[in-house]
């Protein structure tokens, strides 16, 4: 085991980890702990853009952008946070272009904006062109920017390390961070590090589903860490089903390809979101459209021999236009499914993409140990994150700005806040859980494989906690996940070896994966109306006088060492707009 | 507007035969022993899944110690180059079907770059020939409050070496990098490109000096490998004949 001293640690080199990197280097000794090599985190497969109210191609306000943002949420928005994202966005993308990033222009040869669902012109009245973007490689471009900018500004990075552990010292009654514990791939040696202050930065988790837009690696290691150390995870039960993944497949189609005038069409031809959305049609926010998809398909009019997927139609655009603005879709249609997209339409399915949920902070990125204390020294930013700026169903191109912009104030805060404190004592045998947890695996001789029980998990959790859910079916996927965790206690892996034993990896992160599923469908049970992403067929109208609330579960161990998730909830901040019925 | 034809996807994917196919993949482990091997594996596969697709099942259902890379799983992070059927390619990227699954598919780790377990590779040489390029935007004077202008024409003049995932397969295809891992490679000069061709950047001239090196773009002997091997379609070899121009005319 070695021991590492920095200021500041950042777990995660995604767009959140790396924004944060590139304030907090400038301010205090800062170390990078990446479980991949930062230019192949997921944020570079984001596509469509990065909203902001620049007003470059048409009127446009931040307010407008907070109202949608709000209103995309399905008022489950802390509206103070919502305000800061929107104003703050304007600066985020000016930065991003003063970094170097190379976004599309305008004829003027300022930055071009196009039309993204849920954004609209004074609150609702027609689409609007507000998502700042570089072809359909935005999150591409972002990524590498902020790569380059670290790499100007010398930011120190340890790739391939895994944070498996958070670290967690009590001083006079106050737990305060200490720092965390890491798994170096290539040798497999623990390492601690000691920090005045932590950032999470770790992105996603899913990849319990089995249709996902989610890499393989997005397995939710942070929001474990800090869970089982009895942090709180903020409203889990709300996750984003895309409209347009891959059939099958899941592959991301970006929303930008309804923004250029693609069309969703069922078997009939019809465009079917004329029906469910009026205004918005296909631009109606995700939620809104995944549902309308899989009504389709439930009544009979989706495509295909076994009628399961619908169309993604972008025929009737000219081929210079796709070729122009959506090159790296056209060809992921080409590439996977052999399908010429000027030519024919592409068969999509509704895909898991976005967690809402996740580690609560406040809008300087502060993690929460409740409704409203801080855990001095411990940060939050990205989609491990819940601050909460998207609520029940995030707005696309919002989260590639909450990224930059809850990125940036975490590493601020987070340097600030070395700068001004001493080092937490380690706890004694820092190290202990991770070593036993690493040993244990290596040694079982268990008849249980990890491949087995991942799939099982993604396939319960496409049936029952999907795009539609019922007390039923999250009931079962809640017992199903139970006998998953039993079974996963005789799990064992074949390589026994310490040099980059993907395998062991494997395993710890499907028990991250277990433990995260849990939490979702014990706070989906819990949540008896229907609000954004997480729609209940038995309860379909939302619940304002009961469920204007943030879920918040706990991870709690009996006298008897049995563990149970307890639910609390916290009060929504609302700020200018009382909720109203959501009409696309 | 015509209504699309609707059926015309579906008849192909009704059926989907799985077929046998043998990977024959080249295992190395220095805990196990100082020799690379090859290995065989069978599996039954959709000729429509990739090559990473069959690398899971086999990880997954035969042997867990087999290692390599991955994430996305649809060519954007650029985890995944290795070498298939002796050709550089992302295993994300690369359908069974279109790489004659009836013989046996050959899979090893990229060339030219340090083995350190099956398919995975040391990263590092690769990644600082990048930083030595001064891979970042170099501006001087106040900073615009709003944005930088540039054209779409300007934007468009880099546009091609902006899609680099820096997945190595150019740099790992070229022969001269073979024989030589002090030169910059394909991929650090693509990624000079795009700066030394982005009208707001200033720093051409010390990038270009840093390319004009013993180790830098003269090296190239336009084998046009790196084209043929790059998973994101960027004309490798013409952004190599370019900066050398620029070097020779300093314009750019
Ligand atoms: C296909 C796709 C398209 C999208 N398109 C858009 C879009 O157009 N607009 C938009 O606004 N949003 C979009 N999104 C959402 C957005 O891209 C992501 O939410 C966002 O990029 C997440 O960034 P992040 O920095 O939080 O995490 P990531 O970029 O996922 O980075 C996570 C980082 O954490 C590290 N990490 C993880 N676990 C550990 C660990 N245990 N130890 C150490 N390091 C760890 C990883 O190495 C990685 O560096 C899209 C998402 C997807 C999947
Ligand atoms: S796994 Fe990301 S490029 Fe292949």
């Amino acid at each position: 085991m070695k021991i590492h001293k920095y200021d500041t640690v950042i777990v995660g080199a995604g767009g959140a980890g790396m924004r944060a990197a590139i304030e907090s280097t400038k301010r205090s000794r800062t170390a990078v702990l990446t479980k991949l090599y930062p230019t192949r985190s997921h944020t570079g497969a984001a596509q469509g853009g990065m909203a902001a109210a620049l007003a470059n191609v048409e009127e446009d306000n931040w307010e407008w952008h907070t109202f949608d943002t709000v209103k995309g949420g399905d008022y489950l928005v802390d509206q103070d946070a919502a305000e800061i994202l929107a104003k703050e966005a304007i600066d985020a993308v000016l930065d991003l272009e003063k970094m170097g990033l190379p976004f599309n222009r305008t004829p003027d040869g300022t930055i071009d904006q196009r039309r993204f669902g849920g954004h609209s012109r004074n609150h609702g009245e027609a689409p609007v062109r507000r998502s700042c973007y570089a072809a359909d490689r935005t999150g591409h471009m972002i990524l590498q920017t902020l790569y380059q900018n670290c790499v100007k500004e010398g930011v120190e990075f340890f790739n391939e390390f895994y944070v498996l552990d958070q670290l967690i010292t009590e001083v006079d009654g106050v737990k305060k961070s200490a720092g965390v514990v890491a798994y170096e791939l290539a040798t497999g040696e623990i390492h601690v590090f000691q920090a005045k202050s932590v950032i999470y930065a770790s992105g996603g988790t899913g990849k319990f589903f089995k249709v996902t837009s989610n890499a393989h690696t997005l397995t939710g290691d942070g929001q474990a860490a800090c869970f089982r150390r009895g942090l709180p995870l903020e409203d889990m039960e709300f996750f984003q089903f895309h409209p347009t993944g891959i059939w099958r497949m899941g592959i991301l189609l970006t929303e930008g390809a309804r923004g250029e005038g693609g069309i969703l069409r069922n078997k009939n031809g019809e465009r079917f979101m004329e029906k469910y959305a009026p205004v918005m049609k296909d631009l109606a926010s995700r939620d809104v459209v995944s549902r309308s998809i899989y009504t389709e398909i439930r009544e009979g009019r989706g495509c295909g021999p076994e009628g399961d997927h619908v169309y993604l139609d972008l025929t009737h655009l000219p081929p210079e236009q796709l070729d122009a603005k959506l090159p790296d879709i056209t060809e992921f249609a080409r590439t996977y499914l052999g399908i010429e997209p000027y030519t024919d339409p592409i068969p999509i399915q509704p895909t898991a993409h976005y967690a809402m949920g996740g580690i609560p902070t406040n809008v300087e990125g502060e993690v929460l140990a409740d409704n409203t204390t801080v855990v001095p020294g411990l940060y939050a930013a990205g989609e491990v994150a819940c601050v909460s700026v998207h609520g029940a169903n995030r707005l696309g191109t919002n989260s590639l700005l909450d990224i930059n912009v809850f990125g940036r104030r975490s590493g601020i805060a987070a340097a600030e806040y070395a700068a001004k404190h001493d080092f937490v004592e380690l706890p004694e045998n820092p190290a202990e859980r991770v070593e036993a947890q690493v040993e244990r695996l290596r040694a079982s001789t268990g008849k249980e494989r990890v491949a087995a029980l991942r799939l099982e998990l993604q396939e319960c959790m496409d049936a029952n906690v999907m795009v539609f859910r019922t007390e039923q079916t999250i009931k079962t996927a809640v017992e199903k996940i139970g006998e998953l965790r039993e079974r996963y206690l005789n799990v064992s892996v074949q390589d026994k070896g310490r040099r980059f034993n993907t395998d062991l990896l494997e395993a710890i992160e499907l028990g991250n994966l277990l433990d995260l599923a849990e939490v979702m469908a014990v706070s989906a049970l819990a949540r008896k109306e229907s609000r954004g992403g997480h729609y209940r067929e038995d309860y379909p109208n939302r619940d304002d006088v009961n469920f204007m609330r943030h879920t918040m579960a706990y991870r709690e161990v009996g006298d008897d060492g049995n563990e149970s998730i307890r639910l609390d909830y916290k009060p929504v901040v609302q700020t200018r707009y009382q909720p109203m019925e959501r009409k696309y | 507007m015509a209504t699309p034809v609707l059926d015309k996807v579906e008849a192909e994917s009704a059926a989907s035969p799985y077929i046998t196919v043998t990977f024959r993949i080249r295992r190395f482990n220095p805990e196990v022993s100082d020799e690379a091997q090859w290995q065989d594996f069978r599996i039954d596969i959709d000729p429509k899944e990739r090559v990473l697709d069959g690398l899971h099942k086999i990880k997954w259902e035969l042997d867990g110690s087999l290692t390599f890379r991955r994430s996305c799983a649809h060519g954007i992070c650029g985890s995944d180059a290795m070498r298939i059927n002796g050709r550089n390619r992302l295993a994300c990227k690369t359908l069974i079907k279109d790489i004659n699954p009836s013989k046996p598919i050959t899979v090893e780790p990229i060339k030219g770059l340090t083995v350190q377990k099956d398919l995975i590779v040391d990263m590092e040489p690769f990644f600082q020939a990048y930083r030595d390029v001064m891979p970042f935007l170099v501006t001087s004077g106040n900073e615009p409050t709003r944005e930088r202008l540039q054209s779409a024409e300007d934007r468009e003049r880099f546009d091609d070496t902006t899609k680099c995932i820096l997945c190595a397969a150019c740099t790992s295809s070229c022969p001269v990098f073979w024989n030589d891992g002090q030169y910059f490679g394909p991929a650090a000069i693509v990624n000079a490109h795009r700066f030394i061709f982005d009208s707001r950047d200033e720093a051409a001239e010390q990038r270009l000096e840093i390319l004009n090196d013993k180790d830098g773009v003269w090296r190239c002997r336009t084998t046009f490998n790196c084209t043929d091997a790059c998973p994101r379609g960027i004309e490798v070899t013409k952004a190599i004949q370019e900066v050398k121009r620029a070097l020779i005319t300093r314009r750019f």
